[in-house]
């Protein structure tokens, strides 16, 4: 079992190549055991291949894999006693009873015969199945096929637990309940590992990283990231927020322009990355939007994920191709 | 291999299965609809065709060869009549397909070895012709009139041929053990080809490939209910063989078993194998069509293997189903055993040895 502070999953330079395509490209990665650490990019980002070769599924191209100590994917078969994987797709069987997969699950995972019963009365208790162990599994809402695919996850104890895209396709009260339930997960020693596309979902990890088109962009916890950012946000509220948008997006120094309701979202470069002083920057957006005869009021705003993955995924505009600018 | 997981595995088998309302039809369905449609309607051997008798020449003689001809069975006598030239119209409106006339002269002409019976055939049927023609152990030759004109019957001591096991020559017998290795063929193979597929698509394999399962417990798991199933199958082709067409089991039942058994296991392999190459159920069933046709063909269920060139013989020995083919007649019709065909029961035993370890060898627990 892994301890506070123990790595439980080490990666160098993990790179997969499918043909010309390079899905993850030189990843190096810590994962803290007993936390839960996120992935956040968007869809097509490399997070499922990633997960899949941490566990065993896809062999990576370069790169060393460390998971609980288990060099993979050579030693991938000790490793899957040792973990519980949740597929991106629904992957129990529809076709199948709440009670029948996890009589399935607990004996393919080798839960042994005299505490099979209890484990899965234990789990039917936990995960709020009571009424529904005769339910075909296909019958459920998305909710309930999460948290009975999280449960048969967890049947066997596993010290590490892999989570693609747990929750993208739940209500966020569901999504909520899911979450509590991965911190119980956690408190009880399982390190986690959680990949997303959704902001609000990333919040909630101890420790985030950042991929996109299979790099790794930005990694840390979730305040470290967004406290990077600090004065390069601000809000806009104009009285033509599409005809603001338009008016900004060519402004030197400015990343991205994000219409939330009225009120415009706007990120700053970095010093270094071309905007200059934030006041200066400030400045010429006043100009832009007084040249395009807009009234507006300008406040800094406190960053959140969106405007830390905006910042380490774009470059600044004048870099840009123009096609890209608009986005 | 652990029996647990095995176990596991099996019992998910069947509760899918219980609930899979279409396969659990296509078990009982294909049986009994193919053994319906080989058995009664796909008939080569026609009896009871109807025949008109011109006897001018009423001798004792004569008539034992009418006698003759009528207890084949493949004509029953519909008409009698006077002159050859009743019997052509008789054919010509439909009445009759056969018209055995007999001439005045027919002993004399028996005795000097002459043709001494015209049999008048409606051509414009080749399979009544051709059951006329072994009625008659005798080529006959069409004109191109619908009728055949002239026609010769054996003289006395002409070789006479003899069926053994098949004397009313009835095609249910030769057909219904034969069936069952087809049904079996057809079920098995497609049956296992799709349960691995369906998995990969419905996205359980990869659930599965991150577990402790290992490749031979998934493999021999999902396959040991089809053997049930096989089983069950075999069973309703014999239970309606022998109350529908009275096919004899003339060897021991257990033989018959073993040999179904030996088929299925082997085509079960073959599924398998099929499964860990196809990407979707489309193209298992494609795969496995690609592999049903040639077996009916040229099993020796349709033609006869000794017929065929050399080339397609060796194709048809590295088909399971030939093997079963030789077996289940040997033992059904001629009341052989195994033991005596050793041979054949090695060599299914052999197909399916290959084609399992093919299929758990490339059977990977990964997704690249």
């Amino acid at each position: 079992m892994t301890r506070e502070g123990d790595i439980a999953i080490r990666a160098r330079g993990l790179t997969k190549r499918f043909g010309t395509l390079v899905a993850v490209d030189n990843v190096d990665l810590e994962v803290p055991a007993r936390q839960v650490y996120g992935f956040l990019g968007p869809n097509g980002s490399g997070k499922s291949t990633t997960i899949r070769m941490l566990c065993g599924l896809l062999t990576p191209t370069e790169g060393d894999i460390d998971v609980l100590g288990l060099r993979i994917p050579e030693q991938a078969e000790q490793l899957r006693r040792r973990i519980g994987y949740m597929t991106q797709k629904f992957s129990l069987f529809e076709d199948l009873t709440v009670r029948e997969n996890f009589e399935f699950v607990a004996a393919i995972q080798g839960v042994p015969k005299s505490r099979t019963q209890a484990r899965i009365d234990e789990l039917v208790e936990r995960f709020h199945f009571t009424d529904r162990q005769k339910q075909l599994a296909g019958t459920m809402s998305g909710g309930q096929r999460q948290r009975l695919a999280l449960a048969c996850a967890v049947i066997h104890e596993p010290e590490l637990l892999f989570l693609d895209e747990p929750t993208s396709a739940v209500d966020p009260e569901s999504r909520r309940e899911f979450w509590e339930k991965l911190f119980e997960l956690a408190d009880a020693g399982t390190t986690l590992l959680v990949s997303t596309h959704l902001m609000d979902e990333a919040e909630r990890c101890h420790h985030l990283a950042i991929i996109n088109r299979g790099v790794m962009v930005a990694n840390g916890t979730p305040d470290e990231l967004t406290g990077g950012l600090a004065g390069r946000t601000l809000a806009i509220t104009a009285g033509e927020p599409r005809a603001a948008q338009r008016a900004l997006a060519d402004v030197p120094g400015v990343l991205g322009v994000a219409q939330v309701g009225n009120v415009l979202r706007v990120l700053l470069a970095s010093a270094e990355g071309g905007a200059g002083h934030p006041d200066a920057a400030r400045q010429r957006i006043e100009e832009a939007l007084a040249k395009a005869g807009l009234q507006a009021r300008i406040e800094p705003v406190a960053p959140d994920l969106e405007d830390v993955f905006v910042a380490a995924t774009r470059r600044p505009a004048e870099d840009r191709p123009p096609a890209e600018r608009a986005a | 291999m652990s029996l647990r997981r095995l176990w596991a595995i099996f019992l998910k088998e069947l509760r899918q299965l219980r609930r899979d309302r279409i396969t659990a039809a296509m078990i009982i369905g294909i049986p009994v609809i193919q053994l319906t449609l080989f058995g009664y309607a796909i008939n080569t051997n026609v009896r009871g065709l109807d025949a008109g008798i011109s006897d001018q020449s009423n001798t004792a003689a004569s008539r034992a060869l009418v006698m003759d001809l009528l207890a084949t069975g493949v004509v029953a006598p519909k008409a009698v009549v006077r002159t050859p030239g009743e019997l052509m119209d008789q054919i010509r409106q439909g009445r009759i397909s056969v018209g055995i006339a007999i001439p005045p002269d027919f002993e004399r002409r028996r005795a000097e070895g002459r043709e001494s019976v015209q049999v008048l055939v409606d051509g414009s049927d080749t399979a009544v012709q051709n059951a006329v023609t072994q009625l008659l152990q005798m080529p006959l030759d069409t004109g191109p009139d619908r009728r055949v004109p002239r026609a010769s019957t054996p003289p006395s001591g002409a070789i006479a041929v003899v069926s053994f096991y098949n004397p009313e020559r009835r095609s249910a017998v030769n057909i219904v053990p034969g069936l069952i290795g087809v049904i079996l063929t057809m079920t098995m193979v497609l049956f296992t080809a799709i349960a691995i597929v369906r998995e990969r698509e419905r996205g359980n394999m990869e659930l599965l490939i991150a577990t402790p399962l290992t490749s031979a417990e998934l493999m021999i798991g999902k396959v040991l209910p089809y053997i049930g199933i096989g089983l069950v199958q075999t069973s309703l082709v014999l239970l309606l063989g022998v109350f529908l067409f009275a096919v004899p089991v003339r060897g021991s039942l257990f033989d018959v078993y073993l040999a179904a058994g030996l088929l299925i296991v082997a085509n079960l392999a073959l599924g398998l194998l099929i499964s860990t190459r196809a990407q979707s159920q489309f193209q298992a069933m494609q795969m496995s069509f690609f592999v049903f046709l040639p077996s009916i063909l040229l099993s020796g269920f349709m033609f006869p293997f000794a017929g065929m060139p050399r080339p397609i013989q060796v194709v048809a020995e590295a088909l399971p189903l030939t093997h079963f083919l030789r077996l289940i007649r040997g033992v059904m019709l001629r009341g052989g055993s195994l033991w005596e065909m050793w041979h054949e029961v090695a060599a299914l035993l052999a197909f399916t040895a290959v084609m399992m370890t093919l299929a758990i060898a490339r059977f990977r627990k990964r997704l690249d």
